[in-house]
């Protein structure tokens, strides 16, 4: 098994994925232009954690807008900002901040967790 | 103390789930052991590092550097289980016959160790980060159950581990000759699921906007959040609400995998031996 051996299987190998990958990356870097463009009517809340509790720990928000959270955490301790019903899952750690990026809702209850302390860390988003 | 093993648990096995199938898939890989053991123990420095700069790390890229630091590494994660299950497919007949021979380790190359420890590295890194911040939390808060929560997240952890071994086993006890196309069809739907995972993170920071709404909703048949879904869910990448860019991956990344793996498997030779 001689190095260059090694090196051609490498690249024989790995150049199929990155076609894809690149093609997603090229797609992803257009649609942050998108964004970007559309940043204007983004709606935008802002939630605490304090003793692992939300405040507010219930949002009213408009539907049909994208919408970007800014989640504060004053604890000390880290935490896991997460909600099945909105698909995201996201470290916070301790006395930071961290930004969720919503697509526009629609009408409905979404709740969300804190994942690290689920017993106390509760809270949900009306959409309507 | 309940909570946290269950967190812990949660995190390990996961990690664990995939370490377990991907060692399986490597069975009589020469040198498998220590790149597995390599793979874990970088995964773990990994995990401290990507814990002490969580924050640093979340407020790049206008706060999407946490979503883009996570598809980052399992895109990365991906080649390498594809890169490993392509050069299984090429050697799985010879390795097939030289571990019914000998009974012992092939000498037949290591070109997959380095893929076989990176992505053994990763799983571990990505979970197990979360594991460490859990933990500096339960530190950090210093309340007089500290001993008792750290006492339970070391219980997740070696039960998480116990479970993984199980799976291990379970898949090592599969006949030889079924063995390599059954755990190379695991670890390209594994890769597959991660890919759509890369691609939900990608959707999240806002960096997809195509075809990114749920196509369906299966949460009522199998939710993700249960243990069944969960291990799904890591092990062939079961979702309840894919996108259609989150399905388009799993998809194409699976595809290529098999095709290239068909492509580029070893040629038919004396088969009649193993009737």
């Amino acid at each position: 098994m001689s190095t260059s051996r090694f090196a051609r299987k490498v690249v024989r190998v790995l150049p199929s994925l990155p076609v894809f990958l690149a093609s997603l990356s090229v797609l992803g870097s257009a649609s942050l232009w998108a964004s970007i463009a559309q940043a204007e009517d983004t709606h935008e809340v802002e939630i605490s954690i304090k003793d692992h509790k939300f405040e507010p720990a219930s949002l009213k928000l408009p539907t049909g807008k994208p919408i970007k959270i800014l989640v504060k955490n004053l604890d000390a301790s880290p935490e896991e900002f997460e909600s099945h019903d909105l698909g995201f899952e996201k470290v916070i750690a301790g006395n930071s901040s961290a930004t969720i990026r919503l697509k526009p809702l629609k009408p409905g209850t979404y709740m969300f967790f804190g994942e690290y302390h689920e017993d106390t860390a509760l809270g949900h988003i009306v959409a309507e | 103390m309940l909570a946290a093993l269950v967190i812990v648990f949660r995190e390990v096995l996961e990690a664990g789930l995939i370490i377990g199938v991907v060692l399986a898939a490597s069975r009589g890989v020469h040198g498998r052991n220590g790149a597995v053991a390599l793979g874990v123990l970088a995964g773990i420095l990994g995990s401290v590092v990507v814990a002490i700069f969580a924050a640093s790390i979340s407020d790049a890229f206008d706060g999407r550097g946490q979503e883009i630091f996570i598809a980052a590494i399992l895109l990365f994660a991906v080649l390498m289980l594809a890169w490993h299950v392509v050069w299984m497919a090429q050697h799985a007949r010879e390795m097939t016959q030289q571990l019914r021979q000998l009974g012992s380790d092939v000498t037949a190359g290591r070109q997959s160790l380095f893929a076989l420890g990176a992505a053994v590295a990763i799983a571990v890194m990505r979970e197990g980060s979360e594991v460490v911040l859990f933990m500096m939390g339960i530190v950090m808060q210093g309340s007089n159950t500290m001993g008792e929560l750290l006492a339970g997240s070391g219980i997740g952890l070696l039960l998480g581990a116990a479970v993984s071994m199980v799976l291990y086993f379970g898949l090592a006890a599969i006949p030889l000759k079924r063995m390599f196309s059954v755990t190379g069809v695991l670890v390209t739907l594994l890769a597959a699921g991660l890919a759509a995972s890369a691609v939900k993170q990608l959707s999240n920071a806002g960096l997809i906007d195509v075809f990114d709404t749920p196509l369906w909703n299966s949460s009522f048949i199998l939710s993700e959040d249960s243990w069944p879904g969960r291990i799904l869910h890591v092990l062939i990448g079961y979702m309840d609400r894919p996108t259609g860019m989150q399905l388009i991956a799993y998809v194409v990344t699976a595809a290529t995998i098999f095709i290239l793996s068909y492509v580029r498997r070893a040629p038919e030779r004396r088969t009649a031996l193993s009737a």
